[in-house]
């Protein structure tokens, strides 16, 4: 029958408004204003769930982010997993699946692990599946303990959205003391941002009927929703839950379903002056055998299925407690017309006022629920007198419990403000603050209404604690954690294998972790803990409650930036060109996206790349070296500050002319090589290679800044104010001379290592003359609004010769055929220039620059260097792979080297590679090995130069 | 996220910021010092339960250096650079 235990009255719901959805394949119908878990109630659906890890059946327990038993998928336009039933809102086409139960949690084919359930306790996994490792049994075990999968489509439609907001006060909770408390300050004036979980205002009085001043307390939270609507300094949000508290008061915030329809779920990054943390308190469970069976819930929660959605969860209900505020519970089903068959509870003595308010229901004193019967529906509760051991079944359909309440400390202590235990509560609570913030309300402890708003009404709290309960006879697992299923009998086997701190025992039992956070049952596992080890509650000390408080989707916490918008590829002007003459474009270092080779149709890489290093070798090719880092260096320290950063002298340098440089660490690593040019007295400028620009830039500022505050240095990027084609080859002066140049192009004029200011075709240009392709070359810079000109010129003068572009994977091949290093390729960080045969660059006249000390110390032992070689493979026609290591006699040993670099060298028509290798520079015409999985490959040790040896091209 | 004081633009988000490490004693010439102390100066670094003085570069903001003490085991800023409050 269609929502059989729904009220004919009453509730925050519209009857007027029914709502299909479905739930596991079934259709069913519910209200605006339901929840999932609400409408699942009202339509008698029992059980809703099966447990993490031995698959019982479970229903809903409680009726916010609480809930610790029924977890959902959502399909569809809301597609997302592990979400708490009591936090869905419901809505027309909503379709939701249980997560770990299959075919379905009625019947559940895992609930065979049911039967085994002693042999699976706490630990059972780390001990059983060691052998030989762990991981060769994770993805099974994982799939069969797991909750939801991750979606496998992203929400059909809407996007999410980030944004950051500023305030002097952060309120987290819209109940009666965050209404309160954003009443107050934005009266006062200040910037007040108010958010709260639910989908309206109200808190704990939403669920619950009392007053303030005569008046039903949700008129008070209409009012004062209302009023606060009204100030312009305040942003109050509703279904937006503070989840994290970060260091110096930064609070994230994840709204979901924000007003406008394109947004899926927002997520707000709050600076907040101060933080009024208004989270209210949680129920917690209380511990007896069988406690997880469908039909046993939070008491507070069968009172606000009753009150605030109208909906009866049983029709004859037994209520177990040792506090007052189920007696508040028991007078509002009285007055839903839901019988209450009895009241348990287990302290000796009630308070009067608690027993007048629940004035005509049965009260057990000192006794405890100690079972139930029924598997997948409630049929009875075993009542047994802790002094007597008097014992009788109640029958009922419904058991309500609380175990007293907890203050919701979770953001509390996120701020790492610690907490204290209060023996008049059986609570922890807020103590001294670590951080601008204060805990108000049900949060700070103040559990009654009467204590935080002014005319409120309320039954005074008052409790005896019940860790546990604890008399002979009782069977069955008592559970502490619902969500990982965790018993007492775990902590117990815990305690008794050693892991006696809490820390050790939330790790080892799983209680605690992972949505839940302790919502409902950590308190209990600290009491259960105290218990066995005969030590208060405070000595036990709590777990860290981590964020997030309750699960965030990834979406919203990636917002909008998916990896181009949080760090955008950097173009050079050439990049359209590129594209139009079907270049295969990839990122080449620091998100520069660059043509990797420009294949003609039906041409694989490989055919590609020949094609472009054969023109540079023989004609001409042309290559846009833009991404080279490039800086500005101005003021009269410049060439001192250049001798220390580089290990060879800079300052000699006369103006017009350059000079190739390696950049060392003061630890003796290399940190980069380029070019520096004197532009003239005080101007320089510094290249580095693209991928390492920023960091060079950030090790010149900072000891520039930091050591050397005092000397006159001025750092400008130029990177992106310089954009250069470099035409190299042997054609490459007739290629200049075709676009026509102001500059003498002959090599007596303008030599290697030197740059000339003109014009080149009609556009001001910088031409300097380095080569990273061991060939003739013009690099011709010129400022970016022209760069797309020149790039067409240069094509086109150079159309006769035969000029081609040339990409990234063919500027590899070239740099490899002559030897030229490549950061990351060769240079690593063992490796020294004497290693690399560069010993020339280590300066032996300067008394001190970076790296000097270290890389002598590091020599000084004179022990086997892994130093650069060529490498020429056996067989002319094979490949050796790129990391490729080199054994003594290809044997199954330790490595003596590996190989950096292998490529097809088009002068030499085989491959050639680069290779570290110990004492390589003594063993040049020796055989190495290549050991791989399906081989080992012979190969000749060589100088690490395949091409023009002498640089006689380069200098042409 | 941490707000970090920096003397031009004031308080800042951390992200605005590349961490610089410890501030570490002051170089010595390496010419004068034994290849112990040499070592000690590169490798040893303070990393103590408390205040700790470091530097951060405020490299997405004005490109300043800076130094502040931050209490390792609270991050309170506990000495903001000269001029930043």
């Amino acid at each position: 029958m269609a929502q059989s235990n729904r009220r004919a009255s009453g509730g925050r719901i519209d009857r007027n408004r029914p709502v299909r959805f479905q739930f596991n394949g079934k259709s069913y119908e519910g209200y605006e204003g339901d929840t999932l878990a609400s409408a699942l109630l009202a339509n008698g659906v029992r059980v809703t769930a099966r447990s993490f890890k031995y698959h019982r059946p479970r229903g809903i327990v409680g009726h916010g982010p609480e809930e610790p038993a029924t977890l959902v998928e959502l399909d569809g336009e809301d597609a997302s997993g592990n979400r708490p039933a009591t936090t869905v809102p419901l809505r027309d086409g909503l379709s939701a699946r249980s997560v770990n139960c299959w075919p379905s949690p009625d019947f559940d084919v895992s609930g065979i692990n049911q039967l085994f359930a002693r042999f699976i306790p706490a630990g059972f996994y780390y001990k059983t599946f060691k052998w030989p490792n762990w991981h060769l049994f994770e993805p099974t075990i994982r799939k069969a303990a797991g909750l939801a999968a991750a979606p496998a489509q992203p929400p059909s439609s809407g996007h999410f959205e980030a944004r950051h907001a500023h305030a002097d006060v952060l309120i987290a909770g819209a109940g009666p003391a965050g209404l309160q408390a954003a009443l107050e300050a934005g009266r006062a004036g200040k910037r007040v941002f108010i958010a709260d979980e639910g989908t309206e205002a109200g808190g704990s009085l939403l669920n619950r009927n009392l007053t303030i001043n005569g008046q039903p307390a949700m008129d008070w939270v209409a009012d004062a929703v209302q009023e606060l609507r009204g100030m312009g300094n305040v942003t109050h949000l509703q279904n937006a839950t503070v989840w994290a508290y970060r260091e110096h008061n930064l609070l994230i915030v994840n709204e979901r379903e924000p007003e406008q329809g394109s947004v899926l779920e927002r997520s707000w990054r709050v600076r907040a002056g101060e933080v009024v943390i208004a989270t209210g308190a949680t129920e917690r469970a209380m511990v007896f055998a069988d406690n997880d069976r469908p039909g046993v819930m939070l008491a507070s929660s069968v009172q606000a299925y009753v009150n605030r959605w109208g909906v009866a969860p049983g029709q004859r209900v037994v209520l177990f407690t040792n506090n007052n505020s189920v007696y508040a519970v028991a007078a509002d089903l009285v007055a839903a017309g839901v019988t209450v068959e009895a009241i348990l509870d287990s302290r000796d003595t009630v308070p009067q006022e608690a027993l007048d308010t629940a004035q005509g229901i049965t009260v057990h004193t000192g006794t405890v629920a100690a079972g139930v019967k029924g598997h997948k529906r409630l049929r009875a509760v075993h009542a047994v007198s802790a002094k007597s051991g008097a014992d009788t079944w109640i029958d009922c359909d419904l058991l309500g419990h609380s175990g007293g309440w907890n203050p919701t400390v979770h953001l509390w202590s996120q701020s790492r403000s610690p907490l204290r235990f209060d023996e008049d509560l059986s609570a922890f609570v807020p103590d001294a603050a670590a951080q601008a913030c204060r805990a108000i309300g049900a949060a700070a402890g103040d559990l009654t209404l009467d204590r935080i708003v002014q005319g409120g009404l309320d039954l005074p709290y008052a409790i005896e604690p019940l860790w546990r309960v604890d008399v002979p006879g009782q069977r069955g697992k008592a559970f502490l954690d619902l969500q990982n299923d965790v018993s007492v009998s775990d902590v117990q086997l815990a305690l008794r294998e050693g892991y006696d701190n809490v820390e050790h025992v939330k790790r080892y039992t799983t209680g605690g972790m992972g949505i839940d956070q302790g919502k409902t049952g950590n308190i209990n596992i600290i009491g259960t803990v105290a218990m066995q080890k005969g030590v208060p509650l405070q000595d036990v000390g709590t777990t860290t409650f981590r964020s997030p408080y309750t699960p965030v989707s990834f979406g919203a916490i990636g917002g909008l930036r998916e990896e181009s918008v949080l760090f955008p590829y950097r173009h050079t002007p050439v990049t359209q060109w590129n594209k139009d003459n079907g270049a295969v474009m990839y990122e080449a270092g620091a998100r520069w996206r660059r043509p990797g080779y420009f294949p003609k149709p039906g041409e694989g890489l490989q055919e590609a790349v020949n094609r472009e290093c054969l023109a540079v070798r023989e004609g001409v090719g042309v290559y846009d070296g833009s991404p080279l880092g490039t800086f500005e260096l101005k003021g009269r320290d410049v060439p001192r500050f250049l001798d220390f950063l580089y290990s060879n002298v800079m300052s000699s340098l006369k103006p017009g002319d350059g000079r190739y440089g390696l950049m060392l660490s003061d630890d003796g690593l290399i940190l980069d090589d380029g070019v520096a040019f004197r532009l003239d007295e005080h101007r320089w400028m510094v290249s580095t290679s693209t991928g390492h620009a920023d960091a060079v830039n950030q090790h010149m500022e900072k000891l520039l800044q930091t050591e050397f505050p005092d000397w006159q240095v001025m750092i400008t990027t130029v990177t992106s104010q310089w954009n250069n084609a470099t035409i190299c080859g042997p054609r490459a002066r007739d290629v200049m001379q075709a676009l026509g140049t102001d500059i003498d192009l002959s090599p007596e004029a303008f030599p290697f290592m030197s740059f000339r200011d003109g014009t080149v075709a009609g556009i001001p240009a910088r031409v300097v003359r380095v080569s990273f392709t061991g060939e003739l070359s013009f690099e011709v810079n010129v400022a970016p609004r022209h760069m797309a000109e020149l790039w067409a010129k240069v094509m086109e003068a150079g159309a006769p010769f035969g000029i081609l572009p040339v990409g990234s994977e063919s500027s590899h091949v070239l740099r490899v055929e002559k030897g030229f290093l490549s950061l990351g390729h060769e240079v690593d960080g063992t490796v020294d220039a004497y290693d690399l045969s560069m010993g020339w660059v280590m300066s032996k006249k300067k008394p001190d620059y970076l790296g000097k000390r270290s890389v002598a110390l590091r020599r000084e032992g004179g022990s086997t260097r892994r130093e650069l070689v060529g490498i020429l493979p056996g067989d002319p026609n094979r490949q050796v792979p790129e990391g490729a290591p080199l054994t003594l006699g290809g044997r199954k040993e330790a490595t003596e080297g590996l190989v950096t670099a292998c490529v097809w060298s088009v002068v030499n028509e085989r491959w050639v590679g680069l290779a570290l290798l110990e004492n390589g520079h003594a063993r040049h015409g020796e055989t190495a090995h290549v050991r791989l999985k399906d081989g080992v490959i012979p190969i000749t040790i060589a100088k690490p130069v395949f091409h023009d040896p002498d640089g006689k091209l380069l200098r042409s | 996220m941490m707000l970090i004081p920096c003397p031009f633009c004031g308080k800042r988000n951390e992200s605005e910021f590349i961490f610089g490490g410890p501030v570490v004693a002051a170089r010595p010439d390496p010419n004068a010092v034994s290849d112990a102390e040499w070592v000690e100066y590169l490798t040893i670094a303070p990393n103590p339960l408390g205040p700790v003085q470091e530097k951060w570069w405020h490299a997405r903001g004005c490109g300043e250096w800076l130094t502040i003490w931050r209490d390792t085991r609270t991050h309170d800023i506990v000495e903001a650079p000269n001029g930043s409050e």
